[in-house]
């Protein structure tokens, strides 16, 4: 996979995704070492290109970069290229002038990864863009999915919240559908797409019908800032609905999980008691991030040597 | 060249309804003869064999952005696109810079055309000043300096109050109210049609019903003012059974699609490409083939390209961030010639929507081959197989979903007024 | 080659050779490199066992992420499973490969050994020695040396041996193998 994008989950193969899976657990030793480096990656240069701030996404890529051993180069971009008066291709050009071997993109808009990955020699890997996917979010849940229940296939997941403005919604229903789970979304109308059954999901916006019997329950971060009195009328009303807390959980299997991609909303997705201990596993997924994305970057970054042929979808 | 002879093109002249092989006599700038076995006598030859004569296409929808982006387009560059693409009349849409909101700008216009434009320049007019939805514009004075029609395009007057009354008014003005059918509440972020491409990608969806509520609020206006009003790139299975309906009711609507709406879905916009990003956005499947649908029946009466220049680094942005709109002039005959290749239009009725009708609705001399009328003449090869290639084209800018595509049927040449304003291949064509 | 019995009697005599070479067995420490090495290994723990009645350690390293040929690939390979049970620190740790051939794969399993602790000893066996010796690597206990050209495959079967089998689970080693597929001879 070497010099390959990873744009979003849409793309891989249920084999693609299970490699990068195996991949990732393999790396998950190296955290539990004294010494958490290996040499891997000497010598290639890793740049986070961040138009979008995110904390998290940002220093898992970089914790994952340094653990093998490559150089990691944040890159900030504020605004968007209208406001900055450079194209997005003239940003492309100038980061491959710097000769990186990956490239990692978080822009609040769909499609600009897509765009870069035209340009840049460079693999692209998508860390979330707008609305549409973040791929490696979707690779940590399933790592974590597998490692807490030993399986994917055969699960039932159900997803619940803003599933309208959701890249990790996304990305979680191409992948746990790929990998033969029964994926279910959950929200007020308001925030879900009408055509959200084309992705293969069963769509619901009755909170306890859509978490009978699930195996694995992901509540999704609520922008309240944006959303509140547009998508729906309160936060208190929201969380009334379709909040989770140990009520609501009783209809979903008595061994289910709790998943957030973070940060969590207490008392709005999640109910306070809900988010620090099992059947959260939050933390756990945070953990997985780092060697998801050590796997990532072992699969695909550098460029491939000459004459090699260039896998992957475009 | 005062006598030109077209010899033995297929002649398609919807105004006479007239599909027959033929030769045509040009003189003094106007048809002096159409008929077999005409003298040649004096005249340059055109050996038409093969191709089409049909007189030349008029587009009621374009953005030729002269005065104030002369950087993405100008009447110059404008116009020779719309002749290489076989049109010799451009209605020219208002959102210029400042807007053509007042009798100078629409002065201005035809001034710079006539020097600059081989086409002839057809200034629409801003229905409201300042496109702002509010002030009616001087519609009489803007009439009597030359506009054809009335529009505030891309920033549809919402008030309705005030859409009745631009719409009262515009009889007094004698020309249709030209109406960009979009609810911006229910469009709001929206760049994509809403559906499943919208829901894939990511990216914020504008709702069929957010054009069908609009053409339904002006089609009702429409109705009960009497008015003329024309619904531009109609977009929606909605819309075009809505229009079907108030036709039927003896409702004044005419409508336009475009070459793009009629032949492109939103899986189009798939890899992100910005070219694709117009308004209203591409649609599914099933609305293609209503418009489809509604262009044979006649529901939609005319073609127009809505050619939207942009200067590319203003494309090689967001998705979110492009301006919506794409080239239209130099492709639009190659790209809806499919549907005459699919059989759902006759030659005969794809010239009526490309020529008489646009000149009909506009009020304007043209869409005629009769003799004594102007000699605006196109000749087109149907089977001619080229690859388009914005950098090579006239139009300023680039933003086409077609660049690099190859297409079949092309304007092999364009006379205006008598004169040859456009040969695709210098001599080949003339002897 | 070399079929289930030779491996086992080879087994047996590099566990005796061990065992007279360290002066403290039991701050011994096996360490295989996976695949081929771990089954060896497993016999070499019980033999050891049975020797010297103490529980030798027996770990798993992984050397691809130390591998030098990398950035010359055109894919990455597959990584295996990484199990080392306790610290390096101060043990003579024996690494544990089915084949030795330019003596790459001890270097990176050595580096890899490294980020673990301080061991007192390192030392290498290697079932079979090929010989083609690209680094400075000297092998410590031998099973068979088997001379072969650079374009032969020397490959270590063993039955019920998975890669991905962790340690504890891999109850029973079954019927091992070597066999030498020509290539470079002619």
């Amino acid at each position: 996979m070497i010099g390959r994008d990873i744009l979003g989950i849409e793309d891989l193969s249920r084999d693609d995704i299970e490699l990068i899976l195996e991949t990732a657990e393999r790396m998950q030793e190296i955290g539990n070492r004294e010494v958490k480096k290996v040499p891997t990656l000497r010598g290639r240069t890793l740049i986070n290109l961040f138009f979008e701030p995110s904390t998290r996404t940002q220093t898992s890529f970089e914790i994952a970069g340094k653990r093998l051993a490559a150089d990691v180069v944040n890159f900030s971009v504020s605004g968007s290229s209208v406001t900055k008066r450079e194209t997005l291709l003239d940003t492309a050009k100038t980061l491959d002038a710097m000769d990186p071997d990956a490239v990692v993109v978080r822009h609040k808009v769909a499609g600009v990864p897509h765009r870069l990955a035209e340009v840049l020699e460079a693999p692209v890997i998508n860390a979330g863009d707008g609305a549409h996917e973040h791929p490696s979010q979707a690779l940590l849940d399933m790592l974590t999915v597998k490692e807490q229940k030993g399986r994917i296939e055969g699960l039932t997941v159900t997803i619940v919240g803003d599933i309208a403005h959701s890249r990790v919604a996304r990305s979680n229903i191409y992948g746990f559908t790929r990998l033969g789970a029964e994926v279910r979304v959950a929200g007020p109308p308001t925030m879900l797409p009408s055509a959200i059954e084309s992705l293969g999901v069963k769509a619901y916006t009755n909170l306890r019908e859509a978490i009978e019997g699930a195996d694995v329950v992901m509540a999704l971060r609520i922008q309240m800032e944006r959303l509140e009195g547009a998508c729906f009328p309160s936060v208190r009303e929201y969380a009334a609905t379709f909040g989770l807390d140990r009520e609501k959980l009783r209809f979903a299997k008595e061994d289910a999980i709790v998943m957030h991609p973070g940060p969590v909303n207490r008392g709005v997705e999640l109910a306070h008691e809900l988010a620090d201990h099992r059947p959260s596993v939050i933390l756990d997924q945070v953990r997985n991030g780092v060697a998801l994305r050590m796997a990532l970057l072992y699969l695909v970054a550098g460029r491939p040597p000459k004459g090699a042929p260039r896998e992957g979808a475009r | 060249m005062a006598r030109v002879l077209i010899r033995g093109g297929r002649v398609l002249d919807p105004s006479l309804d007239l599909d027959d092989t033929l030769d045509l006599l040009i003189e003094d700038g106007r048809i002096a003869g159409l008929g077999r076995g005409l003298s040649d006598d004096g005249a340059e030859v055109v050996d038409a064999a093969g191709a089409w004569v049909a007189p030349g296409f008029v587009d009621a929808h374009a953005h030729l952005r002269e005065p104030g982006q002369e950087y993405k387009e100008d009447l110059a560059s404008g116009g020779n696109a719309a002749v290489a693409g076989g049109f010799t009349q451009v209605a020219c849409m208002a959102n210029t810079d400042p807007v053509n909101d007042d009798p100078s700008v629409t002065m201005y216009i035809l001034d710079r055309a006539e020097k600059d434009s081989p086409a002839r320049i057809r200034p629409i007019a801003a229905a409201t000043r300042g496109l702002k939805g509010q002030v009616m514009t001087e519609m009489m004075a803007l009439r009597e300096a030359g506009a054809v029609a009335f529009s505030d395009d891309g920033a549809t007057i919402m008030d309705a109050g005030v859409m009745r009354r631009v719409l009262q008014y515009s009889k007094l003005a004698g020309a249709p109210v030209i109406v960009h059918a979009e609810d911006c509440h229910l469009r709001g972020a929206g760049v994509v049609n809403e559906g499943p491409v919208s829901t894939r990608l990511g990216l914020p969806g504008n709702p069929c019903v957010a054009e069908e509520v609009l053409v339904a609020r002006d089609l009702r206006l429409a109705a009960i003012t009497g008015a003329h009003l024309h619904v531009a790139h109609v977009s929606t299975a909605g819309a075009v059974a809505l229009i079907r309906r108030a036709r039927e009711e003896g409702v004044r609507v005419t409508a336009e699609a475009t070459p793009h709406h009629l032949t492109l879905t939103d899986e189009a916009t798939t890899g992100y490409d910005t070219s694709t990003r117009v308004a209203p956005p591409l649609r599914s499947a099933r609305d293609v083939d209503a418009l489809r649908q509604g262009l044979a029946e006649g529901v939609i009466d005319v073609i127009a390209t809505d050619h939207a220049p942009h200067a590319s680094y203003e494309k090689e942005v967001e998705f979110t961030e492009a301006p919506p709109g794409m080239l239209g002039l130099e492709t639009a005959l190659a790209v809806v010639l499919e549907l005459v290749r699919e059989v759902r239009l006759t030659p005969l009725e794809l010239i009526r929507r490309l020529s008489t009708n646009p000149a009909r609705l506009l009020g304007l001399e043209g869409g005629s081959l009769a003799v004594g009328a102007s000699a605006d003449v196109v000749l087109v090869d149907p089977e001619r197989v080229w690859t388009y290639d914005p950098s090579l084209g006239f139009s300023k800018s680039r933003n086409s979903p077609w660049a690099g595509a190859t297409l079949t049927g092309r304007v092999a040449a364009t006379f205006v007024a008598g004169r040859l304003v456009y040969q695709y291949e210098r001599g080949v064509s003339l002897r | 080659m070399l079929d289930d019995q030779a491996i086992r009697r080879a087994l047996m005599r590099i566990a005796h050779e061990i065992v007279e070479t360290t002066a403290d067995p039991a701050r011994l420490y096996l360490v295989a490199i996976p695949n081929g090495g771990v089954p060896l290994g497993r016999v070499l723990v019980e033999n050891l066992a049975s020797l010297t009645g103490q529980d030798v350690p027996l770990g798993i390293l992984d050397t691809t992420l130390y591998r030098d040929d990398l950035s010359i690939r055109g894919s990455r390979p597959r990584l295996r499973r990484t199990e080392m049970p306790s610290s390096v620190d101060g043990r003579v740790v024996v690494l544990v490969e089915d084949v030795v051939n330019t003596g790459r794969t001890i270097r990176a399993g050595m580096d890899a050994l490294m980020d673990f602790g301080r061991p007192s000893h390192v030392r290498v066996v290697a079932l079979v020695d090929r010989g083609h010796r690209e680094l400075p690597i000297k092998i410590d206990y031998v099973g068979k040396n088997i001379p072969t050209q650079p374009g032969d495959k020397v490959v270590f079967r063993a039955a019920r041996l998975d890669a991905g089998t962790p340690l504890a689970a891999a109850a029973e080693v079954g019927e091992m193998q070597i066999v030498v597929r020509g290539g470079g001879a002619s």
